[in-house]
């Protein structure tokens, strides 16, 4: 439990302001904007993630989270790229120009909304492709086996443990396709671990799988945390997110509204606005035409602005 | 009885022949490209064509037989990084786009006038340039005839009952090879299951069908049926398809061949597994077609001349039929695919040139019969067993 406090300690005297400084930030972001033709999809000013911590990632649908998720692990470039503008840096690495396969080997791995297991592979086989530092990856060695049978076993024998931890392990030559829709996530994000990322990037872990099984899963995540990962994700269920995040991360509208630890964030005015619209308090029958039109005329003119 | 012997030893030596063996190796690459890596390589034939002119131009320049065949594989990789930094970051269906042009680009620079003095334009680089380098590496005696087995049936009796008994022996164990391959688990079992199988079985046919021919030497007739150039080529045809087979088994079951296989279910999941994507494609796009080109050199030198117009779309589509009738993404199924697919394909010809009668069926129609219905067969297959031969079934339930 007092690993718990000094989380909480380190937090503490954090900001709770969007884009706040945090004490030992793991991922720094600086000018992200991802436009997709007129739409603005992300345009993030500053956030810092810090280390050791369940990071959550909220927001109404079309808030840009996945769109974020892609632009920091180099699977989407951000449109402000090269104008000055876009820079993030990840354990002290600048990854501004850094494709995907390279941004994972830095030790930030991501999990797929939509999971993509392998499905004509066997569970096994889908774990062993997680593992780093294989040299029968090269094509070179890949014909000498004696090369790369050490690092094999080794892998081998990690899979094996990470299936048992998942309970995937009487699944293990099964093919992938034949999981249930919770299996797979489950499977995604013990392969994930396969190569000890620092970092794990989670997107909506929870989105399709039964409750029983999401108890499970938040256990896992924790356990990570305890294991010293960072992690961020993504999540709509507020119980989940209230449950095991330290930290939350409010984005609407492409743009990060409101930040702070999950027991206080959800009252904030920003995050209800963005959740239930800036009227939602207000009595139909009580409504004021002229201001609710005044309103509206104020929110063309700043839309025709900024198009 | 002795035309249907005829007709069935002519199967069995095109079904065996070189030009199968050639053919064997181009599906072995384009096993890699599709089977395993999930490319849709539509121009196979324009590695085909590279790898034979490459190899036949260099020796008929008197360049050491060693090195012309390095030339047919600078050629083919030169060819497949051209392909590959065009379009392999992008979706497969314009890697489909760029091969099928690409390979139509070298049909058509083959035919050129421009080129005939190195091509030798629509007539073709015939074969009397390049074969005698060949025929002099032969460790086999020059100029014999051989036959293939010399025990076989008329040692034992000739009469109709026994060889009816023995083609049907021989017909059951064809079909006992085609069943086990549908039916067995894969694995390193089914493997030797089917390569027993088979020696079996080729033992069993040349023994009803004995196939005569030259030892060494250039015995080709007009007659496309009769066309081979001795058991020099047919042997080394078939040395270069098991070595190419086995470089094949190692590749696929080592981490490399892991992560082929997994760029072919997901490429977004492995580059977030942090594996190069494109490096691994263009790397298996180069290694497919540098069988490829070995089989366009081993084609070159089973014909009487290297004419790009054999060697173009047609002869894509149908190392992609016979890939589908061996099982794409499995060990055998490119060595199978294509005998029987020569086996079905000579069998119709020979049927209709014999015995379908020419108020029917002229002798002329025999051949564009049998793609009729080889590509019936095609059609069924895909239909009915997508996962063709020897592919493992529960695969199929998860398709994507």
């Amino acid at each position: 439990m007092s690993e718990a406090t000094a989380r909480a300690d380190a937090l503490a005297s954090v900001e709770r302001t969007p884009g706040s400084a945090k004490p030992d930030p793991i991922l720094r972001v600086d000018k992200i904007v991802r436009q997709f033709g007129g739409i603005t999809a992300v345009d993030v000013e500053h956030l810092e993630v810090q280390r050791g911590i369940i990071t959550a990632l909220i927001g109404p649908n079309g808030a840009g989270k996945t769109t974020f998720f892609n632009l920091m692990t180099g699977f989407d470039q951000p449109t402000s790229a090269g104008k000055g503008g876009a820079a993030w840096n990840f354990n002290g690495k600048q990854l501004t120009r850094t494709g995907a396969a390279a941004i994972a080997r830095t030790g930030m791995v991501r999990t797929f909304q939509l999971t993509k297991a392998l499905s004509r592979m066997t569970v096994l086989e889908n774990m062993m492709l997680g593992a780093s530092n294989q040299p029968g990856e090269r094509l070179a060695l890949s014909l000498f086996p004696p090369a790369w049978r050490k690092r094999e076993a080794e892998v081998h024998a990690k899979a094996l443990d990470l299936l048992a931890r998942f309970k995937l392990d009487t699944k293990k030559d099964d093919y992938a396709g034949s999981l249930s829709g919770g299996q797979r996530k489950l499977l995604e994000m013990a392969r994930a671990l396969m190569s000890d990322p620092t970092m794990i990037m989670l997107d909506e872990p929870m989105a399709g799988v039964n409750p029983a099984l999401t108890q499970s899963l938040l256990g896992h995540i924790q356990s990570l945390r305890d294991d010293g990962m960072t992690v961020l994700f993504v999540e709509h269920d507020m119980h989940v997110v209230r449950h095991i995040s330290e930290w939350v991360v409010v984005m609407a509208e492409g743009r990060i509204v409101a930040e702070g630890p999950s027991d206080t964030v959800m009252s904030d005015p920003a995050v209800i606005d963005a959740y239930l619209g800036a009227h939602h308090e207000t009595d139909l029958a009580e409504l004021d035409y002229d201001e609710i039109e005044s309103e509206v005329a104020e929110e063309e003119q700043e839309r025709e602005e900024l198009g | 009885m002795d035309q249907l012997q005829a007709l069935l030893t002519d199967v069995l030596r095109e079904g065996i022949g070189a030009k199968t063996a050639a053919i064997a190796i181009v599906i072995i690459g384009l096993n890699v490209h599709f089977g395993y890596t999930g490319l849709l390589n539509m121009g196979q034939a324009g590695f085909m064509l590279l790898g034979g002119y490459g190899f036949a131009i260099s020796v008929a320049h008197d360049i050491p037989f060693v090195v012309a065949i390095l030339i047919g594989f600078a050629l083919a990789t030169v060819f497949a990084m051209i392909i590959g930094f065009s379009a392999l970051t992008l979706r497969g269906d314009y890697l489909a786009i760029v091969t099928i042009a690409a390979a139509e680009v070298i049909k058509i620079l083959g035919n050129s006038e421009r080129f005939k003095s190195l091509t030798g334009g629509s007539l073709g680089f015939p074969s009397k340039k390049y074969d005698p380098a060949f025929l002099n590496l032969s460790f086999f005696p020059h100029y014999k005839t051989w036959q293939i087995l010399s025990f076989n049936y008329a040692d034992v009796s000739t009469s109709a009952g026994f060889r009816i008994f023995g083609w049907l022996v021989v017909l059951a164990l064809a079909v006992g090879l085609v069943l086990a391959g549908m039916k067995l688990a894969s694995g390193t079992r089914k493997i030797l299951v089917m390569v027993g199988l088979g020696v079996v079985l080729l033992l069993a046919a040349l023994f009803m069908f004995p196939l005569t021919e030259l030892s060494t030497g250039d015995s080709k007739v007009g007659d496309h049926v009769a066309s081979s150039t001795g058991w020099w080529v047919v042997f080394v045809g078939w040395v270069l398809a098991a070595i190419c087979t086995g470089i094949v088994y190692l590749l696929t079951r080592s981490p490399w061949g892991r992560m082929l296989k997994g760029i072919r279910e997901d490429e977004d999941a492995i580059r977030s597994l942090g594996k190069n994507v494109f490096a691994v494609k263009l790397q298996a796009l180069i290694i497919g077609g540098c069988f490829g080109a070995l089989g366009g050199m081993v084609y070159a030198l089973s014909l009487g001349a290297i004419k790009a117009d054999d060697q173009a779309r047609p002869m894509t589509f149908l190392c992609y039929t016979a890939l589908l009738i061996g099982g794409a993404a499995t060990l055998l199924g490119p060595i199978i695919g294509p005998v029987l697919y020569f086996f079905g394909q000579w069998t119709i010809e020979g049927i209709v040139r014999f015995y379908v009668p020419d108020s029917f069926l002229s002798d002329q129609q025999a051949e564009p019969t049998a793609y009729v219905v080889m590509g019936t067969v095609l059609m069924l297959l895909v239909i009915f067993r997508p996962q063709g031969i020897f592919g493992d079934k529960r695969e199929l339930r998860f398709h994507v």
